[in-house]
């Protein structure tokens, strides 16, 4: 049994195996994983007795649950007005140069990916990003750049 | 459980019906027709198209007549200015995102949001044109099935077909919003996912996000080769539909003036499916008399109940979800498949005529029939051995395309041989039909006598239950039988895969009891084929079947070991049920496939 297998099947064991279950261990797999592959949505499936298009239907509609691969870190910029407004654009430029990506991308290393998200309900500290759960408010890009650097050390 | 009246009025007209209708069903009761589209009878509701919009008085918002049920003292008015106004704005936003290419299309005339854009006289688009995939090349990756995704309005009828009726889901919504679409399993390719080519989506698609793929025009290319000889069979229950695709009424018997249509479309024989429907009986009731003295006669372990295998939707299904029981599945093959290897070697020689140049063509009022004939073990007789699978609705557009005026053609009869058939054989068309073929042969060979029904119809496994349960005494048997003397012969049927699912859940639970099971993959059977005219409904399916017995009762053979045709190619080609030739050319094996 591979690794995602035994994952999904350990989360199956801890929520069940209902359509209900489903949420908690595509949230589960992409914790431990950054994204849902195609292997782990097989194995979900299969776990639940569910069809493939239909873990692939409730996985798409969701913003943070990706299908396609993700680095390590998960890097969301909010596009929304108020951040717009507050200069998103030149945070995501610098992001850009320093990790050598466009938006929507991730690094060779699978360490990053840059990627904006609609309103993460902080206007009043735009502009905001977001690194996995981590949130950044009111950044600048000298700030990004220091964050950035930060996670650049970490393992 | 007494049900409650409801109160209320539809365009001033009181009415009282149960509780729990629907605002749309109340108004049908008193004949006004509301529009629908996302809306289908034989579907759990949506709600999501909204075109069946009407004012409730009172209510600020215009509620969807499908999926609102009726309430004590309601005022519902269903053609306001209001309503009309809003209707029309909902067609133009559908169009918006509607590829409407009508002229290229392969539904134009027979496409839902082309009739309502037509009656609401939709004119200049005013809305931003929004037509996602328009770019998107055509998944024409399977053999039976298109998707075209910049025709689809999203309705989910396909998506509820698929989950509901089929237990299959191999399309679902995926994304979200204005990229909200509906796709199979990360976008693959049609033939790359778990589709068990039964078309029930295609029979309820309102526009053509979802067709047949259509071999019309190679068909026609044979026709007018004059090196190709070219022969063609009609499955049991294209004859009870074909006349749907003229304006006749569902289930009108139009055996013969198919067969006129189709001489006068050129072919240069016309055969019948049902030939070798008799034929799979005689095949597969051996095989089930086998597998039943193997069982209780020589002790040997063997797969029982044994399943038909007609149906390819059925075969598929079965490969992807229940691969551990194949051994169950009859090895014979479809009547349409036995009949092209059969064409190709014993009629080709009796008509002396190279197989090189034949071309077999089927009329099926089915889609899995098209991937069926492309399995590469399906060449029995040394070539593909059926070379176009035309749906019922495909036959409709050749025969308007040559310009026949159908419904003034004279009857005509099949050509000889391959052409004799029975009643046995034209009740494959309709659900328990092959159950009910195989057991006015099996009771009779059994027992010498005639099955203990009136009129050798076997009402109890009639009807659009889901799943149908039934036994047979037999008793009284010939000698050589022996071992049947007393056995009580439990037998099922199910049609479409979610209640074949029913059954095959109890089969691996190792809870049945049956000793045979029929099944089919589409709901009442072939009548309601996903190659059938459209719409479809249960009522329509109804009727359909009412001509498959009509059919039946006016065959002067109704049992298929008394078909003369039968009877000679065993003496002169076969020799014997499940003999050599048999094996070579009418039985098969099959595929495990991935569940996922």
């Amino acid at each position: 049994m591979t690794r995602i297998k035994e994952l999904v099947k350990e989360q199956a064991e801890k929520h069940g195996r209902e359509r209900t279950s489903l949420m908690p261990i595509l949230q589960a797999v992409v914790r431990s994983e950054h994204y849902l592959s195609e292997e782990a949505m097989i194995a979900i499936a299969e776990e639940l007795d569910l069809s493939t298009a239909d873990v692939f239907g409730t996985a798409s509609f969701y913003t943070f649950l990706d299908t396609v691969h993700r680095g390590k870190y998960i890097i969301r910029v909010c596009k929304t007005i108020t951040c717009h407004m507050k200069g998103k654009d030149e945070i995501i430029r610098t992001i850009s140069d320093i990790l050598k990506i466009k938006l929507g991308e991730t690094t060779t290393d699978s360490r990053f990916s840059l990627l904006q998200a609609n309103c993460l309900g902080w206007c009043h500290k735009g502009p905001v990003m977001l690194i996995n759960d981590e949130v950044y408010p009111e950044i600048t890009p000298e700030k990004t750049s220091e964050i950035i650097n930060e996670y650049l050390k970490k393992k | 459980m007494s049900k409650y009246k409801v109160n209320l009025k539809i365009n001033n007209i009181p009415i009282s019906v149960d509780e729990g209708t629907t605002i749309l069903d109340a108004a049908r009761e008193l004949n006004f027709k509301i529009p629908t589209l996302c809306h289908h009878d034989d579907l759990c509701v949506a709600g999501n198209c909204r075109v069946c919009v009407v004012e409730q008085k009172g209510a600020r918002l215009l509620p969807a007549s499908c999926a609102t049920p009726v309430s004590e003292g309601m005022e519902i008015q269903t053609n306001s200015l209001k309503v009309r106004q809003a209707r029309k704005h909902i067609v133009e936003l559908l169009l918006s995102e509607h590829n409407a290419d009508c002229t290229k299309c392969f539904k134009n005339g027979y496409c839902e949001l082309q009739d309502m854009s037509n009656d609401y006289r939709i004119g200049d688009h005013i809305f931003l044109d929004l037509v996602m995939d328009k770019d998107k090349e055509l998944d024409i990756s399977s053999p039976s099935i298109e998707k075209d995704d910049s025709k689809c309005i999203r309705c989910q009828r396909c998506v509820r077909t698929c989950a509901n009726m089929q237990y299959v889901s191999a399309l679902a919504v995926t994304h979200k919003g204005n990229n909200m679409r509906i796709s199979t399993f990360l976008d693959k390719p049609m033939n790359d996912v778990v589709c068990t080519n039964c078309g029930q989506c295609i029979n309820r698609c309102p526009t053509a996000a979802l067709t047949e793929r259509n071999y019309i025009d190679e068909v026609f290319d044979a026709i007018y080769d004059p090196n190709k000889f070219v022969v063609v069979q009609t499955a049991p229950a294209t004859r009870v539909a074909i006349g749907e695709e003229f304006g006749m009424e569902p289930g009108t018997r139009a055996t013969g003036k198919m067969v006129a249509a189709l001489r006068r479309l050129g072919f240069d024989k016309v055969l019948d499916t049902d030939f070798t429907a008799d034929l799979t009986i005689m095949e597969e009731g051996t095989e089930l008399l086998t597998r039943l003295k193997e069982a209780l006669v020589d002790g040997k372990e063997v797969a029982l109940p044994m399943l038909t295998s007609c149906s390819p939707g059925w075969i598929k299904f079965q490969e992807h979800l229940y691969p551990d029981l194949l051994d169950n599945l009859s090895t014979c093959k479809s009547p349409q498949q036995m009949f092209g290897p059969l064409a190709k070697t014993y009629y080709a020689e009796k008509v002396n005529k190279n197989p090189a140049d034949m071309v077999v063509v089927s009329i099926m009022p089915c889609t899995a029939k098209k991937f069926e004939a492309e399995r590469p073990e399906m060449r029995g007789s040394g070539y593909k051995d059926v070379d176009y699978v035309l749906t019922t609705r495909e036959l409709g557009r050749m025969i308007r395309q040559a310009g026949i005026d159908f419904d003034k053609l004279e009857d005509e009869k099949y050509d000889s041989i391959l052409g004799e058939s029975t009643g046995a054989a034209v009740i494959f068309g309709a659900t328990g039909g092959v159950m009910e073929a195989a057991l006015r042969t099996a009771y009779e060979l059994v027992t010498g006598r005639e099955v203990p029904f009136t009129n050798l119809n076997i009402k109890p496994i009639r009807g659009m239950e889901g799943v149908k349960e039934a036994s047979v005494k037999i008793k009284d048997v010939k000698p050589e039988w022996s071992f049947l003397e007393g056995v009580e012969l439990n037998v099922a049927i199910a049609h479409g895969l979610v209640n074949a699912k029913i059954l095959m859940d109890k089969i691996r639970a190792g809870e049945a009891n049956h000793h045979f099971i029929e099944i089919m993959a589409c709901p009442s059977g072939c009548i309601g084929g996903g190659g059938q005219p459209m719409p479809t409904n249960m009522e329509i399916r109804k009727k359909r079947a009412a001509g498959i017995y009509e059919e039946d009762e006016a065959m002067v053979i109704r049992k298929s070991h008394e078909n003369p045709e039968v009877a000679e190619i065993y003496k002169s080609f076969l020799h014997e049920p499940l003999g050599h030739r048999s094996h070579d050319l009418l039985h098969t094996h099959y595929t495990p496939r991935k569940r996922h």
